[in-house]
């Protein structure tokens, strides 16, 4: 197989600091030639086909958008949109003790899984209680269960799991040979049924949410990153392309990672290595909710450190809405009146709502405003509860 | 491949310039520009009666991708900004040489134009760019 060079760009850089933003920077940007091979997922050229600019994403060739990124959050809010996740990372954990190995290695209760296909979002912690990576685990079986983790935190993750794996004999599998698309949207179910088969359709239909299911070799979960309902499939890489298409004819529109990413923070959803990360505990970082405490004998990697913190924490995550116009940027400084300074983890804009609006973390005494410092001025803020969009609408009141 | 109609003039930061027979001109971004901005959401237009000198920054367009500033191509005085780019900002990814303009000046000094670059000129330095 002949390697070629090919051009990317990087999402990190594009958001340019104020007072140097240029088009001529981003011109140099979108054409910079990467030292790295991307990986593709088995839905490259039908990406190409229908239109999608592809960009780097965690060594992946990936849509950042089909023409327009609003176009396609509009779609997802309003109607039904699909996304190739392949890129993320499907673990299969095996064996007679793995329900005893995730009541160790997760921060979360694998125990509220009860029954059969029910999912859990959890953090997976390190020693010192800061966030390896998040993650959603579904059970199916007690010697079968399902993980998903993040495409850019691949390597260190299995590195992890199967170091944690092995005093508990368990069999970690990781399934590069599935591919997986979400669909999401008000409509979505409804057109994903459409083009399932019999057997599929009937153990799709009925799933709660939060539920998954498996029929032959797709495996259906009534799960999101978008705050909408619709499904995430996963199946076999050589008929990801069909279904694509069939959906396509259903009337579900292809939709990039940016419109991704302006979905999932409207959501109120954190993005790991933006809002937490191994310097960071799931205190300071909006997911103490995530926590099994209980049963208080339950003993799992990072708990000690969790429990010294406990009460003590000393900054949170919220959310913020920005009431001028502009788009907040990772990074921006966050200053508190009489209280002290924060930074914004995620900025950027929300198409639903029409304004910028970001997560920051901030001292625990912040209340209801604060100020953000945007292209040389402090611009004010008001500080809000996520998510900002639920089931299409606003949960502020702008 | 971006469009850059033969009648309109432009710069090396990406804007375009119409002359018209008055002495004034409109000012907008270029087709290549608002391609690699993505979705326009702000777009914050100089005020009327600003003196403007050439390369001034002098307007800022917003993108949920970045920000970035937008030059005075000439010296001049702005006669009159485009207030529909206040609602509808797409206007500029949809029609950035018509309907997305984003200014008009009266030049201080018509022949200041023949500093700018024709849509050939500008085709050729949008190529090198990129290399």
């Amino acid at each position: 197989m002949t390697q070629e060079p090919y051009r990317n760009l990087r999402p990190t850089r594009w958001l340019l600091k104020w007072g140097s933003g240029s088009i001529g920077t981003l011109t140099s940007l979108h054409t910079y030639r990467s030292t790295r091979m991307a990986k593709r997922t088995p839905l490259y050229s039908t990406h190409l086909t229908m239109g999608g600019k592809l960009v780097d994403f965690a060594g992946w060739e990936m849509p950042i958008n089909y023409g327009s990124q609003l176009e396609e959050h509009h779609q997802v809010r309003t109607d039904a949109g699909m996304f190739d996740v392949s890129h993320m990372t499907i673990v299969d954990l095996r064996g007679t003790r793995v329900r005893e190995f995730l009541r160790f290695l997760l921060a979360n209760n694998v125990d509220r899984l009860t029954q059969t296909g029910k999912a859990l979002y959890s953090c997976m912690l390190n020693e010192q209680g800061g966030v390896i990576d998040d993650l959603i685990t579904y059970f199916m079986r007690e010697d079968w269960f399902r993980t998903v983790v993040n495409a850019a935190t691949r390597d260190k993750d299995l590195a992890w799991i199967r170091k944690q794996a092995k005093a508990f004999e368990v069999g970690v599998e990781e399934r590069p040979d599935l591919a997986m698309i979400a669909v999401q949207g008000p409509n979505a179910r409804a057109k994903a049924l459409s083009t399932m088969d019999d057997g599929l359709l009937n153990a799709a239909k009925s799933l709660e949410t939060f539920f998954a299911a498996k029929h032959g070799e797709v495996f259906v979960a009534r799960t999101g990153y978008t705050g909408e309902d619709g499904f995430e499939i996963m199946l076999p890489t050589d008929r990801a392309q069909s279904l694509w298409l069939a959906l396509s004819r259903a009337g579900v529109k292809p939709c990039g990672l940016g419109a991704r990413d302006t979905l999932r923070l409207e959501a109120g959803m954190n993005l790991y290595g933006t809002d937490m990360d191994e310097t960071t505990s799931p205190l300071e970082s909006g997911l103490a909710w995530t926590i099994g405490w209980e049963p208080s004998t339950r003993n799992f990697i990072g708990r000690q450190a969790l429990e010294a913190q406990r009460g003590k924490t000393t900054h949170k995550l919220v959310g913020l809405v920005l009431q001028d116009k502009g788009v907040l940027r990772n990074h921006l400084p966050v200053k508190v009146e009489g209280i002290g300074a924060g930074e914004i983890t995620s900025g950027s804009f929300s198409p639903t709502l029409g304004r910028a609006i970001a997560l920051a973390r901030v001292p625990v005494g912040t209340t209801d405003t604060c100020h953000v410092e945007l292209r040389g001025k402090w611009l004010a803020a008001t500080v809000v509860k996520p998510p900002f969009v639920r089931n299409g609408k606003s949960c502020i009141t702008l | 491949m971006s469009k850059a109609p033969a009648n309109l003039k432009y710069t090396k930061t990406h804007e375009w310039v119409e002359l018209h027979d008055d002495g004034t001109a409109s000012v907008g971004i270029s087709d290549h520009a608002q391609d690699l901005l993505g979705d326009l959401v702000y777009v914050e237009a100089p005020e009327v009666g600003r003196k403007l000198t050439a390369g001034t920054a002098c307007a800022v367009v917003e993108s949920v991708k970045a920000a970035s500033d937008v030059y005075a191509p000439l010296a001049g005085v702005v006669v009159e900004n485009n207030a529909t780019l206040s609602d509808s900002p797409e206007l500029i990814n949809k029609d950035p040489y018509g309907d997305g303009w984003i200014f008009k000046i009266k030049l201080a000094n018509a022949a200041d134009a023949n500093s700018l670059l024709d849509s050939k000129a500008y085709a050729e330095f949008c190529a090198s760019e990129s290399h």
